[in-house]
């Protein structure tokens, strides 16, 4: 019993700071919209239609939509953003491993390519 | 020295000076947040070896040529239409979930039950979507260790389809096993997430939570619900967009 009430307490204590209203939610939900149909407008329109190349230029420009995307999700949708800063910091900060380990993977990945190619393959003219 | 005694016998209320939860948040909550970083160091750890893998190769399969059908509709000549309706329907009950949550703060029963069963429709549909995709692609000829292959023709012709540059039988198999095993691990996550839903919903119309006071449950596995879209996120960036 004195757990639950315990729980109840911690609960509400949450719930009194600023927290999703509904027109909130909505808002978050069409800046997510927002973003994924700006990136099927630029693999649909300007990469099929020509006219843009894929490459890297494209590629950054996905990835920085993806990253505001999974900012909207975490931040809002997670109520991450409300909680107080050493929480925050608490499940944030070890993704700076991530961060390290996309860098050592990708140029291993590049040494690779550049050493171990022995597989055949066919110039495409279709 | 007086002066000395008095501020140590002072009661410290900061937020780290003990007596309370500095992170103001329910243990079990925390406790999802860290189940929640760690699965997404799982995911992470595949997406990262998806990305050597394609830096380590010569070339790699378009996902452009091969995601081009949307089933019942047209077997080819759409990219990226399916999957478009996919990400819409995995956002869509993210939303749901969220209105599942808000409902739990003002202790709303009956609008808690709406939104977590447009949640849990949302969820089967998506894993209905994918099922669809894995189908398509398993009669093309992918699977794990398997991709398409005619006899007495060379893979050359057969793979040509799926290739915009140069064509390698090597790439195309490192892109099936890595496509299959990581939308499969959130596939699995999906359907844990919907079972998750399914035993909130049954507890809520139980009135469990009405009892309790509270609908802390709802947040813990909307957060889960939460992480099952923010992957989608990115496994839809790097494996049908980059």
């Amino acid at each position: 019993m004195a757990s639950q009430q315990h729980d109840h307490a911690v609960g509400h204590e949450e719930g009194h700071h600023e927290g999703m209203t509904k027109g909130k939610i909505w808002r978050v939900f069409f800046y997510l919209l927002a973003l994924t149909a700006l990136e099927f407008f630029i693999a649909l329109v300007l990469v099929h239609g020509g006219v843009i190349q894929k490459g890297l230029g494209v590629n950054i420009t996905y990835i920085i939509l993806t990253l505001l995307k999974a900012y909207y999700i975490v931040a809002y949708f997670m109520h991450l953003k409300f909680e107080t800063f050493g929480f925050i910091i608490t499940v944030s900060i070890v993704f700076l491993f991530i961060i390290y380990f996309i860098a050592l993977m990708l140029t291993e990945g590049t040494y690779m390519k550049g050493h171990f190619n022995p597989f055949p393959f066919w110039p495409n003219n279709s | 020295m007086s002066t000395t005694v008095s501020q140590l016998d002072e009661v410290k209320t900061g937020r780290w000076n003990g007596g309370r939860s500095p992170f103001n948040v329910e243990y079990g909550k925390i406790m999802m947040w860290f189940f929640l970083v760690s699965d997404a160091f799982t995911f992470s750890a595949f997406l990262i070896y998806y990305g050597t893998q394609r830096f380590a190769h010569l070339t790699w399969p378009d996902p452009d040529k091969v995601f081009q059908s949307i089933p019942f509709v047209a077997d080819h000549g759409y990219p990226l239409v399916f999957v478009g309706i996919m990400t819409f329907i995995l956002i869509m009950s993210s939303v749901t979930m969220v209105l599942a949550v808000e409902a739990g703060h003002r202790n709303a029963k009956k609008e808690v039950v709406g939104w977590m069963i447009a949640t849990i429709i949302g969820g089967l549909m998506f894993v209905g979507c994918q099922a669809l995709e894995w189908t398509h692609l398993h009669h093309q000829g992918f699977w794990w260790g398997s991709i398409p292959q005619q006899e007495g023709v060379s893979p050359e012709v057969t793979l040509a389809p799926y290739f915009s540059r140069e064509i390698s039988e090597v790439s195309a198999l490192q892109f099936a096993n890595l496509f299959f095993t990581i939308t499969g691990f959130h596939g699995f996550h999906v359907s844990v997430g919907i079972l998750l839903n399914i035993i909130i919903l049954g507890m809520t119309l139980a009135n469990t939570f009405e009892r309790r006071g509270t609908y802390l449950m709802v947040e813990k596995v909307g957060l889960y619900w939460h992480f099952v879209d923010l992957v989608w996120v990115f496994v839809f960036t790097f494996f049908y967009l980059v």
